[in-house]
């Protein structure tokens, strides 16, 4: 039986970036605000210092930071007919877990999705005509534009101090910037990052070949920074440990570098860490939440009553708690009915290998997370379609992160797969390689679904989530387009051997693609579509807002987190402004 | 440039660049006298099998030394008798069931029960096979064996063997380039070899340096602690002053 706790105005399930910033906006608006994490607590120090930061085995190959599999994944089936099984070792995303989530071990690749992406079903009809793409493709728009969400980007970028520069300042292109990207109200907080060799190849390249190289947007900085908070940033030193590390520079933006040093000041706000949230508990009538039911780190069970829930967890872990809750209707793919756990998308992500000769040093230990130099000119719809057959797009770009070298020894086909002549190969191609990476879109596709297991529990004894996702042709042929771009691109840096390697299904669980996982509680217009409205707020349940990734009807060509963070700060605003004024539905139907 | 910073770049060993020709990083032998090697998980009939296969698998040529020399026998020796053999972040509850490639690693077994199991059943199969042992067969018989072992097909004791080769492999690999905290990677020997300037670097500076021949004695985890870089004191700008590696950055 679970001890009921006083109530709280709000309790946020997850702290990581979500959880920090609807946890900030709210206490100051007065409210009292309990945040339920169910990893430990963390501090950039002394929790992220090196040296012992600095172990590729225990934080990159053995994961150190992340979720714990032996406690909690995901069944994965690449179709309805096939029998999930569990992800035993977690390869193909990384889940994070902890105070702070995710953004503690991200890149701090921050980008802005564009209107094309937002407006993507209406647009696409527009300009291809109604039966351009299979009906299967149940891509959507998401009810908001990339003008209405403009202030909210600027202000996320802000609040990172993220590093770029502007391509389209209020309508004006600007030279060096990326010339596709929507308008913007002012120049990013901190000049771009410097130049790698590698990434100034590529922006020759791509420069001869008549496209629009740029500055990868960053969240590991270029310079010190003071954000609004008043919290200070370094710049970054180019250590190579960036994406699965924290940084102990103060130089990724992170909750803990950017907010969560406001936020614990507040005594509105109560953290609670090693607390696993179980469900959101409904009133009789279904409608609206009373509060949440988690169990401590010593698996003592708490009912923490509410009047207002955000879910903040990872976009897997939003869906799967609309599901174990009874939040909305789960979607079936046999009737194509219900909402939750429909759309979802991944990332199509591929690349070309750019092979030198020893006379080209490319020193890829030299990097950051989010450094080097991309190209949007097929991105989204910033390309005629027409003639291709497939909707969507990647960005192209020499934005390697690291050469640590258990998983960076890149060798050319043909070499043997172990014994002398690979490590002839190995030592002669380890500082003599670029990749460009082919950060590609991912499609929502009518039998891509996630639901509960019927099997397999975790270690609360709570279904698992069921993940049933194959890569969509249209998907597939994107990636063997833009691959091919990339290898031209790869072949005007002077490279001697060029390799594209296009994603090819079925999708497997077993190799790191990227932890873009998308969809599944899907923001919109149409309650029958969409599980939550433009605010992020369910259709069925007035006070549980569902903030994260999840809400993305399908992902786009960029990385999602600008969008991501973009969306909090709208969210927050609609419940501040409007919602605390008048709790109820923010759009009627 | 003031003092704090100075002493940074000397402490980080960066004032030792060369630009120009392409150069290698300058090997330095291990004085330290040899210590006897102890084993925590194998029996010495299987660490003379792992020894033998890896030193086929990543063997000593004119590019430097190989798995073997680089303890990597030992590296996973310990790996085996420690948390990932016993199954550290591996989920594994039932059912268990045969699934397809995409689904991943579908065997009840944890690391070190798979080497358990494997093992015993490998020597039976190679006595079988070869009527002898395997770390006395020619270099050419062992790579035989080996890729039998890797194609697959045959039945280790339940272990499909392939799968026993996939970790073999990948226990060989993260030896050889995991840092010598972990037992394996002796004198940083394949750091030196591929141009990997260690656990430890802040390339600010050289970043934009298009196209540099860095020569650097690479850095260990037990390195960088050795010569006390400013990792442990933390570099908390909005606490008191630090020499911060990119404090040449202006702010804007």
């Amino acid at each position: 039986m679970a001890t009921r706790l006083p109530e709280t105005d709000v309790v946020c399930l997850g702290v990581g970036m979500v959880g920090t910033m609807l946890g900030l906006e709210l206490t100051r608006a007065g409210l009292n605000v309990v945040g339920l994490e169910g990893g430990l607590p963390r501090n950039t120090v002394p929790d992220f210092q090196g040296p012992a930061m600095h172990d590729e085995l225990r934080f990159a190959v053995r994961k150190g930071m992340m979720v714990d599999a032996a406690r909690e994944t995901v069944t994965f089936r690449n179709h309805a007919g096939e029998t999930a099984l569990p992800i035993r070792y977690i390869e193909a995303f990384l889940l994070g877990t902890g105070l702070g989530g995710s953004l503690v071990h991200w890149n701090g690749v921050t980008w802005r999705f564009q209107d094309t992406d937002f407006r993507m079903r209406t647009l696409t009809e527009q300009r291809y005509g109604k039966k351009f793409t299979s009906p299967d493709l149940t891509f959507q728009d998401w009810g908001v534009t990339a003008a209405e969400l403009e202030p909210y980007f600027d202000r996320f970028e802000y609040l990172l101090g993220t590093s770029g520069k502007a391509g389209n300042l209020r309508g004006k292109k600007i030279q060096g910037g990326n010339p596709f990207e929507d308008p913007r109200s002012r120049d990013y907080p901190t000049p771009p990052m410097k130049e790698p060799y590698g990434s100034h190849l590529f922006r020759k390249a791509a420069q001869g070949l008549g496209y629009h190289p740029f500055p990868q947007p960053s969240s590991n900085l270029s310079t010190p920074y003071t954000n609004p908070e008043g919290l200070k940033l370094n710049a970054c030193v180019f250590c190579g440990f960036c994406e699965r590390f924290g940084c102990e520079h103060f130089a990724k933006s992170s909750p803990q570098t950017v907010l969560l040093p406001a936020l614990l000041k507040d005594p509105r706000f109560t953290l609670r860490t090693g607390c696993q949230v179980l469900k959101v508990n409904l009133d009789s009538s279904g409608q609206r939440a009373t509060g949440v039911t988690y169990a401590d780190s010593t698996g003592k069970e708490f009912e923490q009553p509410a009047k207002l829930v955000i879910v903040g967890l990872y976009a897997l872990n939003n869906v799967r708690m609309l599901l174990l809750s009874g939040i909305g209707k789960a979607y079936d793919p046999q009737t194509r009915t219900g909402t939750v756990g429909r759309n979802y998308a991944h990332q199509t992500v591929s690349a070309a290998q750019v092979f030198f000769d020893r006379n080209t040093r490319i020193n890829p230990f030299m990097r950051s997370g989010a450094c080097g130099t991309a190209i949007a000119d097929f991105v989204s719809d910033n390309f005629d379609h027409g003639p291709l057959g497939f909707v969507g797009g990647a960005y192209l770009g020499e934005v390697m992160t690291n050469g640590r070298p258990i998983e960076f020894h890149p060798t050319p086909p043909g070499t043997p797969g172990w014994g002398a002549g690979w490590k002839k190969a190995v030592a002669e191609h380890y500082n003599h390689t670029s990749l460009i990476t082919v950060h590609g879109s991912s499609v929502a596709h009518a039998a891509n679904y996630l639901d509960l297991d019927p099997t397999y529990k975790d270690a609360w004894g709570l279904p698992l989530l069921r993940m049933t996702f194959d890569l969509p042709e249209n998907d597939l042929k994107m990636s063997a387009y833009l691959t091919e771009k990339a290898a031209e691109i790869g072949r005007a840096m002077g490279a001697k051997q060029v390799v594209g390697l296009p994603r090819k299904g079925p999708f497997t669980t077993t190799i790191y693609q990227t932890t873009h996982n998308t969809g599944g509680t899907v923001m919109g217009e149409d309650p029958s579509t969409s599980v939550v409205n433009k605010y992020l707020q369910s259709w069925d349940v007035h006070n549980v807002f569902v903030i994260g990734a999840s809400a993305y009807p399908q992902n786009a060509s960029y990385n999602p987190t600008g969008t991501l963070g973009a969306l909090a700060y709208w969210s927050a605003e609609a419940i501040v402004k409007r919602y605390l004024k008048a709790p109820g539905p923010l759009v009627h139907t | 440039m003031d003092e704090s910073r100075r002493k940074f770049l000397k402490n980080a060993g960066l004032f030792t660049i060369v630009t120009g020709a392409a150069t290698v990083g300058a090997c330095t032998k291990s004085e330290k006298a040899e210590q006897p090697k102890a084993l925590t998980f194998f029996s010495p009939l299987d660490f003379a099998f792992v020894e033998a296969a890896i030193s086929r698998l990543i063997p000593a040529d004119e590019l430097g030394p190989g798995a073997l020399e680089a303890d990597v026998a030992v590296y996973i020796d310990r790996q085996l008798s420690g948390a990932y053999g016993g199954g550290d972040r591996f989920y594994r509850s039932g059912p268990w069931r045969e699934g397809s490639p995409q689904q991943g690693y579908q065997l009840r077994f944890t690391p070190a029960e798979l080497f358990r199991t494997a093992l015993p059943a490998l020597h039976t199969h190679f006595r079988s096979q070869h009527h002898g042992e395997f770390s006395k067969l020619s270099p050419e018989k062992q790579d035989e064996y080996l890729k039998a072992l890797q194609k697959g097909g045959i039945d280790l004791g339940g272990v499909p063997s392939e799968i026993f080769f996939a970790r073999l492999w990948s226990l060989t690999v993260e030896g050889f380039f995991g840092d010598p905290a972990y037992g394996g990677n002796k004198d940083m020997v394949s750091w030196r070899m591929i141009g990997f300037p260690g656990a430890y670097g802040a390339y600010y500076e050289l970043v934009d340096r298009h196209n540099l021949a860095l020569r650097r004695e690479p850095k260990s985890l037990a390195d960088a602690h050795r010569h006390g870089l400013p990792m442990d004191s933390g570099m908390d700008p909005n606490h008191a002053a630090h020499a911060h590696p990119a404090s040449g950055a202006k702010e804007t």
